[in-house]
This record gives structure tokens, C-alpha cells and sequence, in this order.
């Protein structure tokens, strides 16, 4: 046992009895310490920025942040093991990415089993984590609200909130009621889970919620300046302008 | 049996024979010399014969339906009938002429009309054509009636049964966290497991009871959220409080069964589960001027997505009110900042369970 490497763990999840039952599953694996248990999402985050724990058991459904979201915010390294009482989206997510899932009431044998699994895949890269809440995410859904980490601090920004986002090497910047909030992840892929019906990709650049266009304006040659009803001013490109113009057309 | 054997419809059909039978006996006395009172006694009784002939119509109609057959073979077998029923009739008619009227009389009529026994015969025809044609109309209103019952009917059949579904069911995610929760408290404390294990069956085996009827008392429908609560409660612990006002009155009401159930594990999966500190769901019950109010409400995060809050139950519990009472049932449905609140009023009904 000695020579093992200690393994820290997180456990998450909203129902006091469902944290005992991994307590009480983890009571015969000495080489796993449970570092925290966590109540929420918001709990979980800064549990995991403080802790950096190997492993996490983390619920799906939860309160404010769901699993999916935790795991979006705690990113990269994470070697997550998800628990859910039933959910058809979580299990497609692992048909695609080889982390573990447990399904309640969690069972001896199942729950040593993806334990081992998860010690195999210690250490090695984990999928990307965006990549495995957008697949956890049903399909033709798009999304209703963006989280965001500022180091321990978790925002919620609803969908209707967001004015613009702006990409900025490997982040985009998220403006909402005049703030930004960076978030590490390409525009093209949030813009992926976007409603096409409300969002314009105006610019390589630019996103914008067609609700916040307040005019467009003539600017140089070949572009157009979109400005928005809190004054910003987003260039718009010629491909731009044409997707902008059919979304326009299509609402008429 | 033919689709023209109700008093209505026979009545009808003899009507539009009326005209025909008044310029009859109007040409038999104007132009065979007949008194009235002959010509309507001849008139009359052939005409009344010809009417029930060419209802056999409706045996070739039947037999060549339009639109299945070709037009040849249509048109040959209605000429083919044509010719041969209205051949019976004018001879029959001849026949009971010759009984009715004096030999000079029927002489007369004879001369008169004799060298027109061909014109009689096309009319004969056309008559039983036309007679042909108002089948077809007859028949495509039949199918058409009929069409529409079977739609009418698969309907009610497919409503029966997804009522019956709706009633029946029972969330996989609360099943699933209950026992979850049993699992939990067998080592920690067994004897609140065994009474968990309890308190689920007794909440299953009264749902699967209830599906059946179609009404109970509100007591028992309350007995049912008691139950069901109580095993929320043990998942939740101290997240989820309950309060409520059950007026004494109000306990024999009757009430489809299973229609509150689902708006208080909407309260509760929608509103509490969201909660990190949890909140509370409120159950109210009144009898107020003939009429049941039930009012279900909870604290809800306002953050929440929509889809989360809007379950299927509350349009389920809606249809099953439509289907018992139409639209003397209402349910008023209320968001206020953190509050959801459903509102029911029913008729107030008491005493024998109705089927």
C-alpha cells in the first residue's frame, strides 16, 4: 500500500446520503483520501482550486451549477467520475469519452470498477473538458446560460444577458451589462452552441445577440461598424453583413 | 340494410316524388280525359310503385362504387337496370290501368298515349338515373359519416389511453434516487431504511391503485403526497419544508386521482432540488361556493433555465381536468419573483364514487 501514491479526492454531490454512500464505498481504499465534500457546484470549484484533488465524484444534477458545468470550470486535468440517478445525455457523453459514470443506487463491484479505471487514466491527458459538456449537452439544445470562472468566483451569465463576445487568442470575452468575463474557449465553438436564430457571427472575431444591434454603419471600403444600444462598436465584415442580412430577412 | 330506411329520410324521398305525381294526374285529366279523381288513383299508386322500384338502385350503386370501376362498365350496368325496371314499370302501370278504369276508358287513354310508350320509357329511365346518382351522393355521405366515427372514435381510444398513461406514471429519477437514499441509510441507520423501503412501496402501490378510477377523495390523494413528501424529505433532509392548510370540509371532495401529485413533485424536483438552501412547499386546500381550490406553491430560483421549471405534469394535469370537467375547471398558474404557484378550482363533487 505504502508504495502507492496517495490519491486525493473530491465529493460532490446536493443529498448528504448519496456523499455517504462514496464515503462509506472509499472506507476500504486507504490509498484515497477524501480531501473535501461539497454541497453545490460553487462549493465544488473552489474545493478543487484549493485542493487540487486527483479524482472527483461528481454529481449531475444539482442546484445553480450542474456536474456538466463544474467540470466545464475545473477543466483540463480532472479526472472526473460522474454520478447521476438517471440521465440519458450523461451516459452518451461516456459512450464518446472514456470517463467513468456511476449510476445510483451505486453498486460495490460497478463503483471498484470504474475506481480502477480512473487510476489508469491518472496521469494521463484527460479529453478536453469543453469538448465533453458540449457532447453531454442534448443535441439541437443550445445553451441557456455561459458559466464562467474568475479564480474561485463562478458566474452565471443567462444567454438573454450576453451583448457580445469577443475572441482574444485562446479565450473569448464574454460582455454582459457592461462587464467582460474572460472564459477559456474558442469562439467557434461557443459559437457552435449558439442559437443561429439570435446570435451573428458578424466578424472572424465577433459574436452578437441581434437583439443589442441598434444600427449599422458605413465604415471604410469593404466594412460596416455595428454599434449597439449601450454604444459599443463591434467591425462587421462583408460575411458578416450577409449573414446578417439573411437573419434580418428571415424575421421580417 | 338501405342507408333511405328511416322515417325522415323515406318521407324526404317520397316529397321529391310529389311534382312528378301532380303533373301526372294533371296530364291524365287534361290530356287522357280522365275525371280527377281517376288520374289521381292511376297517378298515385304507379308513381308510388316506381319511387320503390328504383330504390333497387341501390344494389347496382353498391355494387359498381364510382371512382373503383370503369365508366363502361358504370354506364352498361346502370342502362342494363334502367331499362329492365323501367320496362316493369310501364307495364305494370299499363296493367293496373286496365284494372282501375273502364274498358272505353282505357281505350282512350291507349290511343291517347300508347304511341308514346317510348317517351314514357326514357323517362322511366331518367328517373331511375337520377335516382342512380342521388344513391351515389347517398352512399359517399354514408362512407364519409362513417369515416368521420372511426376518426372520432380512434381519438377518444388514443385520449383513453394516454390518460391512462398519464395517470400511471411514475418519475425513473425519483424511483431511482430513492433507493439510492435506502442504499445510503442501510448501513447508517437501518431501521430509517427499512421505513424508507416502506414508505415507498405503500406510495407505489397507491399510485398503480388510483390509476384505475376516475375520481377519488381528496384525502386520499393526500394520503398519497404524505408519502411521497415523507421519502422526498429523506433525500432533501432539512432543504425541504412543508406547510399546509387542508381544510377539514374539503377532505371528501372528489377529485380525479394523481392530479396534485405531479404538481408537488414539479414543487419539489423544479423548485427545491434548485435551491441550495432549499424552501418550501405549500398545500392548500378549500371548499369555497361550490367549488374545490387547490393551490400548490413553492420557492423556486429564478435563475434557473425555463426548461427546468416547466415539467411535463402541469400540462398533464391540465389535459385530465379538460377531459373530466371541459372548461368548468381552471388552473391559474402564477410566477412571482422565487414563488410558482398553481392554482386549481374544480366543481366541488361529493358522495358515490362516479365512474
Amino acid at each position: 500500500m505504502s508504495s502507492q501514491k496517495r490519491i486525493g479526492a473530491l465529493v460532490v454531490d446536493d443529498e448528504e446520503l448519496a456523499r455517504h454512500v462514496i464515503r462509506e464505498l472509499l472506507v476500504s481504499h486507504t490509498e484515497i483520501e477524501v480531501l473535501a465534500e461539497c454541497a453545490n457546484g460553487f462549493e465544488a470549484v473552489k474545493a478543487f482550486t484549493e485542493h487540487k484533488p486527483d479524482l472527483v465524484f461528481l454529481d449531475v444534477q444539482m442546484p445553480k451549477l450542474t456536474g456538466f458545468d463544474v467540470l466545464e470550470l475545473i477543466g483540463e486535468n480532472a479526472c472526473v467520475i460522474f454520478t447521476t440517478a438517471y440521465d440519458q445525455y450523461a451516459m452518451r457523453a461516456f459512450e464518446v469519452h472514456a470517463v467513468d459514470y456511476l449510476l445510483k443506487p451505486i453498486g460495490k463491484p460497478r463503483f471498484e470498477e470504474a475506481l480502477e479505471h480512473a487510476k489508469r487514466r491518472l496521469g494521463e491527458p484527460m479529453p478536453s473538458a469543453q469538448k465533453l459538456a458540449d457532447s453531454a449537452r442534448p443535441p439541437r439544445q443550445f445553451l441557456e446560460r455561459v458559466v464562467v470562472k474568475d479564480g474561485t468566483r463562478v458566474t452565471l451569465i443567462p444567454i438573454a444577458k450576453l451583448d457580445y463576445v469577443e475572441a482574444q487568442d485562446d479565450y473569448v470575452a464574454l460582455a454582459s451589462q457592461g462587464k467582460k468575463h474572460l472564459k477559456q474557449q474558442t469562439i467557434a465553438s461557443l459559437e457552435a452552441c449558439l442559437d443561429p436564430r439570435c446570435f451573428v457571427r458578424i466578424h472572424r472575431s465577433y459574436i452578437v445577440n441581434l437583439e443589442r444591434v441598434a444600427r449599422i454603419e458605413p465604415y471604410g471600403k469593404d466594412s460596416r461598424l455595428a454599434i449597439l444600444s449601450d454604444g459599443a462598436r463591434l467591425p462587421v465584415s462583408r460575411a458578416g453583413y450577409a449573414r446578417l442580412q439573411s437573419l434580418l430577412d428571415e424575421r421580417k | 340494410m338501405h342507408p333511405l330506411f328511416t322515417r325522415s329520410r323515406l318521407s324526404l324521398y317520397l316529397l321529391a316524388w310529389v311534382p312528378l305525381v301532380a303533373t301526372s294526374i294533371y296530364v291524365l285529366a287534361a290530356r287522357g280525359g280522365l275525371v280527377w279523381w281517376q288520374a289521381t288513383a292511376i297517378a298515385v299508386p304507379v308513381f308510388l310503385f316506381y319511387a320503390f322500384l328504383c330504390l333497387f338502385a341501390w344494389y347496382p350503386c353498391r355494387a359498381t362504387p364510382l371512382g373503383s370501376v370503369s365508366f363502361i362498365r358504370l354506364l352498361l350496368t346502370h342502362l342494363i337496370a334502367a331499362v329492365f325496371i323501367s320496362f316493369i314499370w310501364t307495364q305494370v302501370g299499363a296493367l293496373f290501368a286496365y284494372a282501375v278504369l273502364s274498358p272505353k276508358q282505357f281505350e282512350a287513354i291507349k290511343s291517347q298515349f300508347g304511341s308514346q310508350v317510348n317517351a314514357i320509357n326514357a323517362i322511366g329511365i331518367l328517373l331511375y338515373l337520377l335516382c342512380a346518382a342521388f344513391h351515389y351522393v347517398l352512399i359517399a355521405m354514408e362512407d364519409s359519416r362513417r369515416a368521420e366515427a372511426q376518426a372520432t372514435e380512434a381519438r377518444i381510444l388514443a385520449r383513453d389511453a394516454e390518460l391512462k398513461a398519464l395517470k400511471a406514471q411514475v418519475n425513473p429519477h425519483f424511483l431511482f434516487n430513492s433507493l439510492n437514499s435506502i442504499s445510503a441509510l442501510t448501513s447508517m441507520d437501518a431501521s430509517k431504511a427499512r421505513e424508507m423501503c416502506i414508505l415507498l412501496s405503500e406510495f407505489l402501490r397507491q399510485t398503480l391503485g388510483l390509476g384505475e378510477k376516475s375520481v377519488i377523495p381528496l384525502s386520499e390523494e393526500l394520503a398519497l403526497l404524505e408519502r411521497f413528501l415523507a421519502i422526498e424529505k429523506v433525500r432533501f433532509g432539512a432543504r425541504l419544508r412543508v406547510e399546509e392548510k387542508i381544510q377539514e370540509k374539503s377532505k371528501s371532495l372528489l377529485i380525479p386521482p394523481l392530479v396534485l401529485q405531479p404538481l408537488v413533485e414539479n414543487a419539489v424536483v423544479h423548485g427545491i432540488a434548485n435551491l441550495p438552501e432549499g424552501g418550501v412547499v405549500r398545500l392548500v386546500s378549500e371548499f369555497q361556493d361550490g367549488r374545490l381550490l387547490l393551490t400548490i406553491e413553492n420557492t423556486f430560483d429564478p435563475e434557473a433555465t425555463i426548461t427546468r421549471r416547466n415539467g411535463m405534469g402541469l400540462a398533464n394535469v391540465r389535459k385530465r381536468l379538460e377531459a373530466r370537467y371541459g372548461t368548468d375547471a381552471s388552473i391559474r398558474v402564477d410566477s412571482q419573483t422565487d414563488r410558482f404557484r398553481v392554482e386549481l378550482s374544480v366543481p366541488a363533487e361529493t358522495g358515490d364514487m362516479r365512474k
